[in-house]
């Protein structure tokens, strides 16, 4: 049995989406995997690959440390131009199961801007998500981003 | 939509490339779209062999993919009696790339257009209204429907790897490797059945020798990556060699696992942080898998192929060319059949460190992209490839650029500058 999550639920899950956005485009990356369960995945995969049953991801991450261990390396270890990026999220549609997870897809968009360059269409796609009611609030448990084109533009950084 | 000005063709006189100076590469070759139209019609549509599939990847009869040599695309086709054609993805009429998804199972192509049939061969087998309607029209009575099938492209396969040419190779796939980047290339898949895991695919800004010169090269690796050289994953203090094949068109760079130690060398990398550790060291588990000692293995096969071999991560790598600027980096991962679920999840951690996202790869995207960035609007500058000294030779350290001059000197060769 499922059911649609009051209304109280719905502003706390797009609360959530805001604060995860906000993380990622304001360069709070320390924030982001305080959005998830410590026990939890997160994976970036195309389209082309999720349609398959293909399980190779671009970001692969299986615990809250993993998560750590991508912002270490995009604040640390890895070499890149510096960009500026904007996730926008809309249409999402969630429901509860009996036992209280909460599973949730929305359509996203991120564009990008490099240095000296306009502003460009970088990644679109849709978040499959299952969250948790946690002490503090809502957590991702799973957060699975499916995007639609496989080919990236250069390179892909910063979290979708 | 990269950083980057246009390509301007330059004069003939700043186009001097002196025979004697391989050790310096001219900057006229990453940008002039002559040069670029020489490149396809003498590298790619030339006598080479040009990685285009895994055979796993079609196990069917009717099973097919997408694929492309330099900026062409082909089909890569199973047919009925167990064999793998390719063929140009160009309708034998109008032109029309009749193929639009990227892997699929069919019994025969159909054209949209004027739904012209092929069979999995690329023979012509259906053209509707071919003897007119109530007789009228139609095609000429002298009409061969057997010499207007698609553009078939010759075939080489070895231990599931396809290989394609336009020309006409006057060198077996085994020859045209040679005996030492053959035994690489069998390391990793002789007697073993391929699954593949998954695609990734980014465009990257540059001209597509960068890539060529960026996986040739060693020396970079200990200075540009943090990730490969804190973890001791490839590094230059380490027991490493870089191979060439006595054309120096092919190369191989090889290298074993050290620790995260202070030492002369890494005192010289500002890029070793000794303290750097992993909040989950599950994503560096390598267990090890082939024979010998060698822990990466990076092979280079002229003129469009990367295989990966580092820890238990696998790839293949192919490059495929978007104009003098731009080329599309396309990454298929594989395992093994016989991989237990461990193996199977270490290959999906591992794979963090690979792709468009990847630890390790992300700084070579992005320099190739600042590169790129530096060398087109500076056509009579050049660049300079002489670490190691100025000779093409195999060596048994990393301190060297000399795979690159190898590629540089075959280069030459084939395109006659």
């Amino acid at each position: 049995m499922t059911a649609a999550p009051s209304l109280e639920l719905r502003l706390a899950i797009e609360d959530l989406n805001s604060a995860y956005c906000a993380a990622l485009d304001d360069g709070r990356y320390e924030e982001w995997p305080e959005l998830f369960a410590e026990d939890c995945l997160y994976r970036i995969v195309p389209r082309d690959n999720y349609e398959r049953d293909l399980p190779i991801a671009l970001m692969h991450c299986e615990s809250k440390g993993m998560l750590k261990d991508r912002v270490i390396a995009v604040r640390q270890t890895a070499f890149y131009l510096p960009r500026f990026l904007r996730h926008i999220v809309s249409g999402i549609r969630s429901t509860v199961e009996a036992d209280g997870t909460i599973r949730s897809t929305a359509n996203y968009l991120v564009v990008q801007t490099l240095p000296e360059q306009p502003t460009e269409l970088f990644n679109s796609g849709r978040y499959l998500d299952v969250i948790l009611r946690e002490e503090g609030g809502l957590r991702f448990k799973e957060r699975l981003c499916v995007f639609d084109s496989i080919v990236v533009p250069n390179s892909l950084v910063v979290p979708i | 939509m990269g950083p980057l000005l246009g390509d301007k063709p330059p004069s003939e006189e700043r186009r001097h490339w002196p025979a004697d100076r391989t050790s310096r590469v001219p900057f006229w070759i990453y940008s002039d779209p002559e040069i670029y139209r020489l490149e396809q019609e003498r590298i790619f549509a030339g006598p080479s062999w040009s990685y285009v599939a895994l055979e796993a990847e079609i196990p069917r009869a009717g099973d097919f993919k997408r694929s492309d040599i330099g900026d062409k695309p082909v089909i890569v086709v199973r047919d009925e009696a167990g064999g793998v054609n390719v063929v140009a993805n160009r309708c034998a009429h109008r032109g029309v790339a009749f193929c639009q998804q990227a892997q699929g199972n069919v019994k025969e192509f159909l054209c949209p257009y004027h739904q012209w049939t092929y069979d999995l061969r690329g023979n012509l087998i259906g053209v509707p209204f071919r003897r007119g309607y109530r007789g009228q029209g139609g095609m000429p009575a002298d009409f061969a429907v057997e010499a207007n099938g698609l553009q078939k492209l010759r075939v080489a396969r070895r231990h599931g790897a396809v290989f394609a040419s336009f020309g006409e190779p006057e060198e077996s796939l085994e020859d045209y490797l040679g005996p030492l980047m053959l035994g690489y290339f069998d390391r990793v898949f002789a007697g073993r059945e391929l699954v593949p895991l998954g695609g990734m695919r980014q465009r990257i800004r540059s001209n597509w020798k960068l890539m060529a010169e960026n996986i040739k090269d060693p020396y970079h690796a200990s200075l540009l990556h943090v990730f490969l050289v804190t973890f001791g994953l490839f590094r230059l203090d380490q027991r490493s060699s870089v191979e060439m094949d006595e054309t120096g068109r092919h190369a191989v760079l090889v290298s074993r696992k050290g620790e995260q130690a202070v030492n002369d060398a890494t005192r010289q990398m500002r890029s070793f942080k000794p303290d750097f550790t992993l909040n989950d060291a599950r994503l560096l588990d390598p267990v090890r898998e082939f024979a010998g000692d060698a822990t990466v293995v990076m092979q280079t096969l002229w003129p469009n192929l990367i295989i990966q071999q580092q820890s238990n991560t696998l790839a293949m790598r192919q490059l495929v060319t978007r104009g003098p600027s731009a080329f599309d980096l396309v990454w298929t991962f594989f395992g093994y059949a016989d991989d237990t679920p461990e193996m199977r999840r270490r290959r999906l951690r591992q794979a963090n460190l690979m792709g468009p996202s990847g630890y390790v790869s992300i700084d070579d995207s992005e320099v190739m992209m600042a590169s790129q960035a530096g060398i087109s609007p500076y056509p009579g500058a050049e660049g300079l490839f002489e670490m190691g000294g100025r000779e093409a030779r195999s060596e048994d350290h990393m301190v060297t650029e000399g795979a690159i001059r190898g590629f540089y000197r075959h280069y030459r060769r084939v395109m006659g500058i």
